[in-house]
């Protein structure tokens, strides 16, 4: 009985961290699309923080990098982005 | 001394000019800088390249890079000319803060590792 509430716990929620605070990373550059491709999902869309854990601070340089990119036509709008 | 800023712009020529053509336009956007007083830092092609989706029903084109710095009425008298020329499809010009013109610098000089440590790393193998 006592499992019925319990939250089944999923992969081990691991500290999820951020990848460019810890790489040290300071400014992504929206000219690279391989380094892009990790930060979309298969249809070329942007993951959600609580998916890749970055912050929020990094998040919007990813966001702004990719719609840059998407602009200049080095990523797809949609589509996939052959993962 | 005005008020210079870093900026970089990234412009796409549509595939079907001849080398000539293209290396005038070029040109042409060089000259459009540096008769505004703009310091070109750093010029890069990165050649033909496939676009992610068609383009004015183009599949590729020639990307060319400007890095500059200059005066912050410049990238506006760019832009006009951005658009009245018909061969160029698409373009961006940005402001670059002192990271990315670290980042810039540290591209130059090719030794883009991933983190710190490799770009020690990387500098050694150079020297």
């Amino acid at each position: 009985m006592s499992l019925q509430n319990e939250p089944v716990s999923k992969n081990e929620n691991r500290k999820k961290y951020c990848r460019f605070k810890k790489s040290g990373i300071k400014y992504i550059d929206y000219k690279d699309p391989n380094f892009l491709l990790k930060l979309l999902n298969e249809q070329g869309k942007i993951l959600p923080r609580r998916i890749t854990g970055t912050s929020l601070k990094y998040q919007r340089k990813v966001g702004q990098a990719v719609k840059r990119a998407r602009h200049l036509a080095l990523l797809p709008y949609v589509g996939d982005s052959l993962k | 001394m005005q008020f210079t800023k870093n900026y970089e712009t990234v412009f796409i020529l549509t595939p079907v000019l001849s080398e000539v053509q293209i290396k005038d336009t070029v040109d042409k956007f060089r000259k459009i800088l540096t008769d505004n007083g703009a310091e070109i830092v750093n010029e890069e092609s990165m050649g033909l390249r496939k676009l992610a989706y068609p383009i004015q029903h183009k599949n590729t084109g020639y990307y060319f890079l400007f890095e500059f710095s200059a005066e912050t009425k410049v990238p506006e008298a760019l832009d006009i000319e951005f658009r009245r020329d018909e061969r160029i499809i698409r373009n961006l010009t940005t402001v670059l803060d002192k990271h990315a013109l670290a980042y810039n610098e540290r591209r130059r000089k090719g030794q883009l590792g991933k983190s710190k440590q490799q770009t020690e790393k990387a500098g050694e193998e150079a020297k």
